[in-house]
């Protein structure tokens, strides 16, 4: 079974520092990556996203199945905006520069393909930092960190608590289809849409029903325990800032306004090397 | 009076959603420190005295209340959950859900963290009580980590963390194998002693509890409380039976034996209990007497496992090691062994749920391993352990016929065999009734009847009286002795001690992914190695032998199951 959302528990300075600094820090970076089309910072913060990965002591294996998926993502949405405006670059730039000397609506550009690695850019200057948030953070810090930076405890609870029970469900998801599948229950390909969203029904229901069940057993418990009595509460988990969170989320800080100031100098989000 | 740190008077409860009350005229207290144990069968209304008590009730389940409950001298009505929280704590019989920390350290923090507890002293509190349930070492442990029964330790520790003055606990032997029932029965009571505070069990196991002493039982039966005493009075009169829970079973044996049982002999633990010489010859002859029941094991084979090796493909970890054994046509079988010992998982592999690594296994001299999951279940029924997790349809007629429908046989033939499998299982009447209608042991029965219908020649239950009180219990398991009889060879798969010495004619036991025996299930439960390894628990029968001068304790057992068999449940089949 492939765990999505997975932290894993290893010793480094990223695993070290605190919820909450690594939730400011995964905003404050991935702000400064989307606000900007600067190719050259870009591929800065994706060097440098890289090299947290490394010290985060998170290896390339251990997240193969999200990188896997946004890879064929973002090659499916590559395409796609080519078919659809193969000229975009175009209009951003300000210039038609046509390669391998073809002609045509869809010729290739360079203002399109260096949009396109623009693009891709941005990509891998977010998705590396926002898995190894995933990875480094344990879920009830993650659910501290929440509460720290402003949402009420209770939904941040309620958001570890979910990600606690995605095991349980799926083990149970697992019990259930086989036990259909005994008394018949085809969820192949073979059959038509229509059957399988028919069958995929005798899965969910008994599925929704004893997940019900489980939550009213699972809030009772909560209330008994005090859960809701006051407007805050204490995190058993919760860790002292350092003198590495402060100075990590001033870092994050100033990548951000390094974008401000990078898209004032360019005169907008983009940076035109064909002028 | 002022010690009562509990007090009904005159209490009566109904829900909104009901036609009737579910309690009556309710009058007890429980004192400061005293240890009271709530006993009675399914629907008597034990759970709803729970919620009273723990002020889930009336905070969280609407009703109307008459009468008073006071709760450390003060009325429920007027306080609120979160105070009654602070007095009670409660330990619920599902501990999987009662976790709901990410780690044992977190869950056991949850009622001090709620409470805004400052960090440095929550973790000394946490270490504190965590040493005294003995979960110290695991407090980086997630909920999947530990054991059924330290997932109970924990919650235990979760509710002393707040220093409360009653520990409630609901059904605390309901999720556990016997030998683990036996350590929490002992931790309850080292708990109640090191802390003071008042003890309320709730359970109807009333032998498993009694291995400790309680002050007080009291027994309830349809909303009404029917005698409030010590453990030795009730045990001298007909209350249990009357109620249909279950009597210890030495004091059935005495009573089959003639030997009168009053309040003088202390029957509450079978250690005290004192049994002149005369009635030790009494029994003695009782077991000379009774006839030894005759068995005919027959040579033919309807499954064979061979030398079967599984684990999950990720990890390298061995789940079964070389299962070897099998299953005679037209048995009753059970196998047992604790929680992760790979009793579901060798079922699943049965119903090719689940691919072995090694082994064979032959069903009819057939190999099976070439079958689909579809095509083994026309020959291996596979029924789960909570029936809502295989009800999909609303009605009973649908939900019998839905494997027949998906096998796209025509409306005739479904029709004759529906009816056939719910005549079966006594659900013809109610064939148009909705399945939410139905209680939880006649759910099972539809289960099972959606199982049947496809026409098993073997049917293996897991747990099927897991959280029935005796009543139900017997309900179900003479429906199967039925069944059985009908020539459909029944497994299954259970840590009950009672189900599988009073309806198995055989017990495979499993430990670690291994078998470690194949015997009848009193030659199992009189072997002190066995049941060490297992996690299981003599049964007091053993004991009784003992104290009687029976030497051979493995035949008064067998003497006592063949007894009930023909004598008390008139089955002439053995």
């Amino acid at each position: 079974m492939t765990n999505l959302f997975n932290y894993i528990e290893r010793d480094s300075a990223i695993h070290n520092l605190t919820g909450a600094t690594k939730l400011i820090c995964l905003m404050l970076w991935s702000f400064a990556a989307m606000g900007t089309y600067d190719t050259r910072y870009l591929a800065v913060l994706a060097l440098l996203s890289m090299g947290l990965f490394k010290i985060g002591h998170i290896r390339i294996k251990d997240v193969s199945f999200m990188l896997g998926f946004t890879a064929i993502f973002l090659v499916l949405n590559t395409i796609l905006v080519y078919l659809f405006s193969p000229h975009h670059g175009t209009e951003i730039y300000g210039t038609c520069t046509y390669l391998f000397g073809l002609e045509g609506y869809f010729a290739p550009t360079a203002e399109q393909l260096f949009y396109h690695l623009n693009y891709w850019l941005k990509y891998l200057a977010t998705i590396p930092i926002i898995l190894l948030f995933v990875c480094t953070t344990n879920p009830s810090e993650f659910a501290a960190s929440l509460n720290r930076v402003g949402v009420s405890y209770s939904v941040a609870y309620s958001v570890a608590l979910a990600l606690r029970y995605i095991p349980d469900v799926q083990h149970q998801y697992n019990e259930i289809s086989k036990a259909s599948q005994a008394r018949g229950v085809e969820l192949s390909k073979k059959e038509t849409l229509i059957h399988r969203l028919k069958s995929a029904s005798a899965i969910l229901v008994p599925l929704i029903l004893t997940s019900m069940n489980r939550i009213e057993v699972i809030s009772n418990a909560m209330e008994l325990r005090g859960f809701g009595k006051n407007k805050k509460r204490t995190w058993y988990m919760a860790r002292p800032f350092r003198v590495w969170d402060y100075l990590c989320i001033v870092g994050c800080a100033v990548l951000l306004i390094i974008t401000f100031v990078l898209n004032h100098i360019n005169g907008g989000r983009f940076y035109n090397p064909f002028q | 009076m002022a010690d009562n740190i509990i007090e009904f008077r005159d209490f009566g409860f109904q829900y909104k959603a009901q036609q009737s009350p579910t309690l009556y005229n309710i009058d007890f207290a429980v004192k400061k420190g005293e240890k009271v144990l709530i006993a009675g069968p399914s629907g008597c209304g034990k759970s709803t005295m729970v919620h009273c008590i723990n002020g889930l009730i009336p905070f969280s389940y609407n009703g109307t209340m008459t009468g008073s409950v006071q709760v450390a001298g003060k009325e429920t009505r007027d306080a609120s959950l979160f105070e009654i929280s602070h007095t009670v704590g409660t330990v619920l019989q599902d501990s999987d859900a009662q976790f709901v920390g990410m780690t044992v350290a977190e869950d056991i923090a949850f009622a001090l963290e709620n409470d805004c507890i400052p960090l440095p002293e929550m973790k000394q509190r946490v270490q504190q009580v965590a040493q005294m349930v003995n979960v110290g070492d695991y407090l980086t442990h997630a909920p999947g980590e530990v054991s059924g029964g330290q997932k109970q330790r924990v919650s235990v520790a979760g509710v002393l963390v707040d220093d409360v003055d009653v520990l409630l606990f609901d059904e605390p032997l309901a999720n556990l194998d016997p030998a683990t029932g036996k350590s929490a029965i002992e931790l309850i009571d080292r708990m109640q002693q090191e802390t003071g505070a008042a003890v309320i069990i709730v359970e109807h196991r009333v032998e498993d509890v009694l291995h400790r002493w309680v002050d007080r039982v009291v027994l309830m039966n349809e909303g009404r409380i029917v005698v409030d005493t010590t453990a030795d009075e009730l045990l001298s009169g007909t209350y249990l039976k009357d109620c249909g829970v279950r009597e210890p079973l030495y004091v059935t044996a005495l009573g089959y034996a003639g030997v009168e049982v009053t309040p003088q002999k202390h029957p509450h633990n079978l250690n005290a209990t004192v049994i002149t010489d005369e009635e030790k010859a009494k029994v003695q002859k009782w077991f000379h007497e009774t006839p030894a029941a005759v068995r005919k094991a027959s040579d033919d084979y309807i499954l064979q496992v061979r030398d079967l090796n599984f684990g999950y493909e990720k990890t390298d970890v061995t789940v079964l090691h070389d299962i070897s054994f099998s299953v005679r046509r037209g048995e009753m079988m059970a196998i047992v062994g604790t929680n992760g010992a790979g009793k579901s998982t060798f079922s699943k592999v049965i119903c090719g749920f689940e691919e072995p690594r090694s082994g064979s296994i032959l069903f009819n001299g057939e190999d099976f391993s070439t079958y689909s999951i579809k095509e083994r279940a026309e020959h291996v029924g596979y029924v789960m352990q909570n029936p809502n997790a295989m009800i999909s349809q609303v009605m009973i007629y649908d939900e019998v016929a839905f494997g027949l429908r998906n096998r796209g046989l025509d409306q005739e033939e479904i029709d004759r065999r529906v009816e056939e499998a719910l005549r079966v299982c006594g659900l013809w009447r109610m064939r148009k009734w909705p399945i939410s209608a139905l209680s939880f042991g006649q759910k099972k029965r539809v289960t099972i009847a959606a199982i049947l219908v496809l026409g098993p020649e073997l049917i293996i239950l897991d747990e099927p009286t897991a959280g029935q009180d005796y009543r139900h219990y017997t309900e179900i398991m003479e429906f199967l002795l039925e069944l059985n009889k009908k020539g459909i060879t029944i497994v299954m798969i259970t840590h009950d001690m009672h189900l599988m010495l009073e309806y198995a004619n055989r017990a495979v036991v499993f430990s670690h992914g291994r078998v470690i025996a194949d015997d009848t299930p009193a030659h199992i439960l009189t072997n002190p190695k066995i049941i060490e390894e297992a996690s299981l628990k003599e049964t007091s029968l053993y004991h009784l032998a003992m104290k009687c001068g029976i030497p051979d304790a493995t035949a008064f057992v067998q003497r006592f199951i063949d007894y009930e068999r023909t004598s008390v449940r008139h089955d002439k089949s053995v």
